[in-house]
């Protein structure tokens, strides 16, 4: 059931309907049934894969907090027959224990997530490598939609609780509900189990404002995933498949085009997301701020896909980063190639290993991995080059300007969108290739020829595309300007709240790219 | 602001927001006033205020062969032909459940050409026959007995979610005809006058299977026995038309089916220089429909038939209904007559047929 399907629209109404009719101390349970049906209708197997993560999170998660628990105990019946180092002793050897549990748990986890989505990457991979036509057959699994995510999700619980930062959750119900809960279930954003729980298992009465708020950001997500996003797909998709007619200019504008369409088709997504948790009162973690209205590529990645950003740094960067092997190879770099350079090589490993997880987290592909790298190398470039912006600005005096920092997003977008091309096309050398001719074999006659016309798009939806480029645009300036939430602005207002809601609602309905003659995909990070 | 006022104003604004797609829904529906008409004639029929004692149900091959004005004026039989572009058996059957919801004639004529088809065939064609019904459970078995796989009931429930992207394609019509529709038929009956000679059709090619499909001959047995349950006279046709080829293993077994529930069935193409038809004058794109000409020489051929085979009123007594018909006769007249013009004046049709242009 995808998020534009009508049976998705009808389900969530009925789930919201529910929600508020059912005794409200079985708004949780319900949320679980609705959640365990929505993966159903994708594909009933699933619920196989995600019922056993649950499974093996909870368990496991249980387990850690048992053996923390029975360590406190011990520790604080012993207080005074243990002398410092036994209670150090004791504790590393508690520690371990978790960290075996914690161990077998994301083997399985991850484990799930690796064998369905990475297995077959391997086999072509090895049969690549042997250059063996009829090597290994590569096999027929089922990857679950949406197992990035879950399991991500799963994984950062079981690591919260084996560092006490969080309470193994006893009811396994609940921590099903956690790995499953249907809004987020399929693109994020990926909640942690302390955030979540504050109001995903709590009573909520219906509240008009809250349920207003949420409605209205529905509302956005489906105009911009299905007004521009779904509309702007139609002209990416020969541009992308197609190489041997459209390459040169056509990449620079398929690049441009794609930068709009991942922006709206994924922050849309996340509005219906969010927008469907506050109808319900459950607060999700927002996932972007504004990052087309970033700087540079660092702070582009803090501010989009935030939760997967803020995962990988607490969860991979910040425990390698403090390894003992890390401290063992900064030691040892410092001492032989100097404090300056010595201090950057775990710092750069430690990001390089992030970028190279968080590729192949996007996808089973080499075109993943070499994006994922080629972020690591512009956002270590950057920071080498610190010193020589320094320099510059200090003799040109133009970082505070408006011009300089129109300049500085523009160059952000150039080179983000121009990295994202390597989910645009087949192959890494390919590329390489089209991007080669975006520079070499560029033709300007194509904005002017009519040749705009030929990628299945008519003057009215380029003329729809712009107005729709325009709203999104214009709301993403107020909001940095203003740095209100437009959303209670409008709340101020209720006649002017209902006519943008109306205003939406008919856009969404007329204008979409929806239906009979529209190639109605799903949202791109439904993949994932 | 105080809350029963937020309430009113937002109960207000859903009012506003269900009126607007009400509206938008109106513009965007094809209208079917010029060019492709077909999709207009299902709802023309619940705007006809006479009552019809011969229903024709089936598709182009009664639309367009059987004049319902020539068979009233000469037989004063009240006919109606629910039809439309490959208008499917199921389709037909509950189009036939449709209409006794607002009266029972005494004569069904069924084409059997449909018959060759067992599955749903296509969405547009679909739309033009299901679009124009109003709604009922007759609608809705009809909607999920013919969806292709593409297909949803949300599009036909809201037929703005199908249509929605006609918004840039707007006409002039789109504005006109988006509270009323100019009637395109005259009681169902599709009229052209111009004229184009029968071709020369190639053999027709063999089958690997001649039996008719499971699917659209139940729906057969469902028209016979909702017939012979309201008490109404069945009779199966087959229009005197060569092409697409009627297959005599297909004849067969519709003689077969007829015999068996004591159904007439007349097969119409052996029988092409009985009713006169003069197929270099009665056809107008080569033999595939009839023309003005030849829709009323068969007309003429079976309305001696129906007063033979069924009691049927001569509705020319009847002074109300006779007024109705007036005005449909005077309707079909000025039609021919534009269409006779326009023919002297450009040698072709320019105003009527699938290539004409929409204002």
């Amino acid at each position: 059931m995808l998020f534009t399907d009508y049976s998705f629209i009808l389900f969530v109404a009925v789930v919201l309907l529910l929600y508020y009719i059912v005794p409200r101390k079985m708004q949780w349970p319900l949320l679980l049934v609705a959640s365990y049906y929505f993966y159903y209708c994708d594909d009933w197997r699933y619920l196989i894969f995600i019922t056993v993560t649950s499974v093996a999170t909870w368990s496991c998660a249980l387990i850690m907090d048992k053996i923390g628990g029975k360590g406190d105990a011990y520790l604080k019946a012993h207080k005074a027959d243990m002398s410092k180092e036994e209670r150090k002793a004791y504790k590393a050897q508690v520690k371990h224990k978790k960290n075996m549990v914690l161990l077998l748990s994301l083997l399985i986890t991850i484990g799930i997530l690796a064998v369905t989505k990475y297995t077959n990457f391997v086999i072509n991979n090895i049969n690549n490598f042997l250059k063996a036509g009829n090597g290994i057959r590569a096999m027929d699994i089922i990857v679950p939609t949406a197992i990035s995510f879950y399991t991500f999700q799963a994984a950062s619980y079981l690591i919260d609780v084996s560092r006490g930062t969080i309470k193994a959750e006893k009811n396994f119900f609940k921590m099903a509900l956690f790995v499953s809960f249907f809004p987020q279930l399929v693109q994020g954003p990926i909640s942690r189990f302390g955030d979540l729980s504050q109001t995903l298992y709590s009573e909520h009465k219906f509240e008009l404002n809250g349920f207003g708020r949420g409605l209205i950001r529905i509302f956005w997500g489906y105009f911009k995933k299905l007004v521009i996003a779904d509309r702007i797909m139609i002209a990416i998709k020969p541009m992308i498949t197609m190489t041997d007619k459209y390459y040169g200019t056509y990449v620079f504008i398929a690049m441009l085009f794609y930068a709009l369409e991942l922006y709206c088709d994924f922050t849309g997504g996340i509005d219906i997301t969010i927008g469907i948790s506050e109808c319900m009162g459950i607060k999700l973690k927002e996932n972007f701020i504004l990052p087309y209205f970033s700087k540079n590529v660092k702070e582009y990645w803090n501010r989009w896909h935030i939760t997967m950003g803020t995962w990988f740094t607490d969860y991979i960067f910040y425990p390698l980063s403090v390894s003992p092997k890390m401290l063992k190879l900064s030691k040892w770099s410092r001492a032989h190639l100097g404090e300056k350079i010595g201090k950057r090589v775990t710092v750069y490993l430690s990001c390089f290993l992030v970028w190279l997880a968080t590729g192949v987290w996007h996808g089973a592909a080499w075109n993943f991995v070499v994006w994922g790298l080629a972020n690591y190398v512009v956002i270590m470039v950057s920071q080498e080059l610190e010193p020589l912006y320094a320099k510059f600005h200090n003799k040109f005096h133009l970082k505070n300007t408006k011009g300089y920092a129109v300049f500085e997003i523009c160059r952000t977008i150039f080179i983000m969108s121009c990295i994202r091309l390597f989910d645009c096309y087949r192959n890494v050398p390919l590329t390489f290739k089209m991007i080669a001719s975006m520079f070499t074999k560029a033709n300007l006659k194509v904005y002017t020829d009519g040749s705009l016309m030929q990628l299945g798009l008519t003057s009215a939806d380029y003329t729809v595309l712009f107005i729709g480029f325009l709203i999104v645009l214009g709301v993403g300036i107020y909001k940095a300007q203003t740095k209100k939430d437009i959303r209670t602005e409008l709340m101020k207002n209720v006649p002017l709240f209902c006519f943008v809601c109306v205003i939406l609602i008919v856009s969404i309905v007329v204008l979409g790219a929806y239906g009979v003659g529209f190639d109605s995909t799903q949202f791109i990070y439904n993949q994932f | 602001m105080k809350k029963a006022k937020k309430i009113i104003i937002i109960t207000a604004f859903v009012l506003l927001t269900f009126v607007l797609l009400w509206l938008a829904q109106r513009l965007v529906m094809p209208k079917y006033q010029k060019g492709i008409i077909e999709g207009s004639m299902i709802e023309e029929y619940y705007r006809d205020e006479a009552p019809h004692e011969v229903l024709f149900i089936g598709d182009c091959e009664l639309y367009e062969n059987v004049s319902t004005v020539e068979l009233y004026e000469k037989y004063g039989i009240s006919s109606y032909i629910r039809g439309s572009a490959q208008q499917l058996t199921w389709q037909s059957y509950f189009l036939l459940e449709d209409t006794l919801r607002y009266e029972t004639p005494k004569v069904v004529v069924f084409n059997v050409l449909a018959l060759k088809y067992n599955e749903p065939q296509s969405e547009s064609y679909n739309r033009m026959s299901i679009d124009g019904m109003r709604w009922s459970s007759a609608k809705w078995e009809n909607i999920k007995a013919s969806m292709t796989e593409e297909e949803s009931m949300a599009d036909y429930l809201f037929p703005i979610l199908r249509y929605h992207s006609r918004w840039s394609e707007l006409k002039a019509d789109d504005f006109k005809y988006m509270f009323k529709k100019d009637l395109v038929t005259t009681n169902g009956y599709y009229m052209r006058v111009d004229v184009k000679s029968e071709m020369d059709f190639p053999p027709a090619p063999a089958l690997t299977d001649y039996t008719l499909g499971d699917n659209s001959m139940s729906y057969l047995k469902k028209m016979a026995d909702l017939c012979e349950a309201k008490g109404i006279k069945l009779v199966l046709v087959k229009a005197p038309i060569l092409y697409p080829y009627w297959y005599e293993e297909w004849d067969e077994q519709i003689v077969a089916f007829a015999q068996e529930r004591g159904i007439d069935y007349i097969n119409y193409i052996p029988l092409r220089d009985e009713i006169g038809l003069d197929m270099t004058q009665d056809t107008y794109d080569g033999g595939l429909h009839l023309n003005l000409a030849g829709a009323e020489k068969f007309a003429d051929y079976m309305g001696a038939y129906l007063v033979e085979a069924a009691d049927l009123t001569d509705y020319r007594q009847d002074a109300k209904v006779n007024a109705l018909w007036e005005e449909k006769i005077e309707f079909y007249n000025n039609l021919r007559d534009a269409q006779l013009k326009e023919l002297q004046e450009y040698g072709e049709l320019r105003s009527w047929g699938m290539n004409a242009i929409e204002d």
